[in-house]
């Protein structure tokens, strides 16, 4: 391996573990942490990416057919104009939350999981059918569900895990396809005569028990106490990834998984347990909306929250706080969208463009930060950086 | 009817020929160093445009030619982020496939009127070859082939000898392995990786284009259905050669064919179980198959002109 030429590469030399921010970047998710960077950057980028995304929609809901600025504020109108609104928007929000976490401690640990989908699935499925069949006392009940739905979702993300581990192939490919197998299979055990099926409803389960419901909180609306679950999770996140030493072990080898070894941390290891974490958190999602909303698993349940988990991460710049208030945001265009539909005639499915866009720009915003960054250097006087620094990316090619 | 009969290596070519079409796509960009994970996206827009085109002209020849221009312009989109902006190449390619899943769907219901799925459209009709359709046994799959489909089988050997026998092919395997060496020696690695990637939409774009006209006839919500990532998987499981990725492309089809078959038959087989068939092939080939060692060199590294 060349020495890189980076000059914060000098501290990798001191005593003790390694500030993690420190050290040189050598894999993508590295350098995309790297372009994301700290707080005020975030949100500096949230709203650039934002803007930029709300700009490229317009020509997007002007070919579905819509009057962009009537869109818009029908979007605004039907996610945050009324009392019933927000709490739509909440409602859309806690899964898309959960998920994007998800995504963002796989980013962390250098692992694109574009496996949530399916992992959410799974976790919805297990959580449905622990709620109908087992008879626990209330209280417990919940819980076993909830963990039950996220030792699903963490094992359907363990196979991709150990794949990309131990057999070096890119969790790329091996989630997606696992999430195509999540579909056969879930819609295999809900079909007609299928395993789990419920006596008086296709392709759905039985309905769960009152003792393993999270109950309604804000009458007349759908908000339910999963919003506490969520509130809770978003702080587990930022401890486990920051105050942590399962979390900072993750950081190092995202970023640089030759320096991690050298600290004597396992690459394979922190990738299995990221996956783990980040597949537990999905399933967590999927429970979320079977055990609080729908109060049964049936077929379809999430209109692609795992994909839009992917947009709602890089917005946040994976930071908990940040995936927080990108979940918001796509909870908005969530709940929004059910009147940009019936008022501006645009179908739902604009959502995941849109999702598409923000995902675009949050990838094209290292440009802006490489701009910046030149003319900094060039007022103080340092040196351009060479990207010769970059050259080892662990992992397998897609 | 029985599951393995000519029907088989009919649907099983048909099948395979997308996967085909795509892994190439891969394939070529990738030998330049660019990873392409929106195959996905751009045989989605493809087959999208494809069928809407062929809508409103009546002529699947002008649709073929619209979707494969539009992959293309999806592959200029990806030189842009990853080339240029030297953006992460995994993440913009995300973008353009969660952007494909989001347009085509959201503009079926403002072209046609009615929510996922197209009405039918005028198909790529398959070539009467006088004399090959008649021939005993093997006549009966010359008679359902289409002209892609010849040009899919073309595509092996001429791709074979532009990536290893002429000087393009050199260069564009140069920028992939040591960009910096092949700048030394001249070679424009921007514009190479350019050319690649442009190449790369357009047979994405094909294989999506297939789907919907040469298969169908129709263009339905999501209907690649991960088959951009099948073909993926079938590049690496061939090595980034030619010649494996095909073998690995009939392999991953004919899986699909007889997921199919088998329901068309109805052995007693739960249906949505064999879906997940080809899925589950796919990540066998890979648990098992794959090398390290045996991808370009310089494989998803944005390259910095000095």
């Amino acid at each position: 391996m060349s020495a890189p030429k980076d000059p914060g590469n000098g501290r990798l030399r001191s005593a003790g573990p390694p500030d993690s921010a420190l050290l040189p970047a050598t894999t993508w998710s590295g350098r995309l942490t790297d372009a994301l960077g700290g707080p005020l950057r975030n949100a500096r980028n949230f709203a650039l990416v934002l803007v930029a995304a709300l700009v490229a929609g317009i020509p997007l809901l002007y070919a579905a057919g819509s009057d962009p600025l009537n869109g818009y504020g029908a979007l605004f109108e039907g996610s945050i104009g009324s009392k019933q609104a927000l709490a739509e928007t909440l409602v859309s929000m806690m899964p898309l939350l959960l998920g994007g976490l998800a995504v963002a401690v796989a980013f962390q640990a250098g692992l694109f999981n574009i496996g949530v989908e399916g992992q959410l699935l799974m976790g919805g499925l297990v959580a449905g059918t622990i709620g109908a069949k087992l008879d626990l006392p209330a209280g417990i009940h919940v819980l076993v569900a909830v963990a039950g739905a996220m030792l699903a979702g963490g094992l359907w993300a363990l196979i991709p895990a150990l794949l990309k581990a131990f057999r070096g192939v890119h969790e790329v490919i091996t989630t997606i396809m696992l999430n195509y197998v999540a579909f056969s299979v879930s819609r295999y055990l809900v079909k007609p005569g299928g395993l789990l099926v419920s006596r008086t409803q296709p392709s759905a389960t039985e309905l769960v028990a009152p003792s393993a419901g999270l109950p309604r909180i804000w009458s007349p609306t759908r908000l339910h106490a999963g919003i506490f679950i969520v509130v809770v999770a978003v702080g587990f996140m930022w401890y486990l990834v920051f105050r942590t030493s399962l979390g900072y072990r993750f950081r190092v080898v995202g970023r640089n998984p030759v320096a991690a070894r050298f600290h004597g941390i396992s690459p394979p290891r922190a990738i299995v347990q990221a996956m783990l974490v980040s597949g537990a958190f999905a399933g967590l999602a999927g429970a979320n909306e079977v055990l609080g909303l729908h109060h049964r698993y049936f077929d379809q349940f999430s209109p692609g929250y795992g994909f839009d988990a992917i947009g709602v991460a890089l917005l946040g710049s994976l930071n908990p706080i940040g995936v927080a208030a990108a979940a918001f945001f796509f909870g908005m265009l969530r709940s929004g969208s059910v009147l940009l539909q019936a008022v501006a005639g645009v179908s739902r499915d604009m959502i995941s463009a849109f999702s598409g866009l923000v995902v675009g720009f949050a990838a094209a915003v290292t440009l802006v930060d490489r701009i910046l960054g030149r003319r900094r250097r060039m007022r103080t006087g340092e040196g351009l950086p060479s990207p010769a620094g970059v050259t080892t990316q662990e992992g397998a090619p897609v | 009817m029985r599951v393995f009969s000519i029907g088989l290596v009919i649907s099983g070519i048909h099948l395979s020929m997308p996967l085909l079409f795509a892994a190439y796509g891969g394939l070529v960009s990738e030998r330049s160093g660019v990873i392409n994970i929106a195959l996905e996206g751009m045989m989605l827009f493809g087959a999208f445009l494809g069928v809407a085109v062929t809508f409103w002209t009546g002529s699947p020849w002008l649709g073929l030619a619209a979707g494969v221009g539009l992959g293309i312009l999806l592959g200029a989109l990806h030189g842009l982020l990853s080339i240029t902006v030297r953006a992460d190449q995994i993440v913009s390619a995300t973008a353009i496939n969660l952007l494909a899943l989001g347009v085509t769907a959201a503009l079926i219901p403002t072209i046609w009127g009615q929510p996922g799925v197209s009405p039918t459209v005028a198909r790529i009709p398959p070539v009467v070859l006088p004399g090959l359709s008649d021939l005993p046994l093997v006549g009966e799959i010359f008679a359902e082939l289409s002209i892609l489909d010849y040009v899919g089988f073309l595509m092996v050997p001429v791709a074979f000898y532009v990536l290893y026998r002429t000087p393009l092919g050199l260069r564009l395997r140069a920028c992939g392995e040591v960009p910096e060496a092949a700048a030394s020696t001249g070679v424009d690695v921007i514009r190479t990786r350019y050319l690649a990637v442009l190449t790369s939409g357009a047979l994405a774009a094909l294989g999506g284009v297939y789907l919907s006209l040469v298969q169908v006839g129709l263009f339905q919500r999501g209907m690649t259905q991960g088959r951009g990532f099948i073909a993926l998987a079938a590049m690496i499981f061939g090595k980034w050669r030619p010649l494996p990725i095909l073998a690995a492309s009939l392999l991953l089809g004919f899986a699909d064919a007889f997921q199919f078959r088998a329901q068309a038959v109805g052995l007693p087989l739960p249906h949505d179980l064999l879906l997940a068939l080809p899925y589950l092939v796919a990540l066998v080939a890979l648990a098992t198959f794959i090398g390290r060692a045996t991808a370009p060199g310089a494989i998803g590294k944005p390259y910095v002109k000095d």
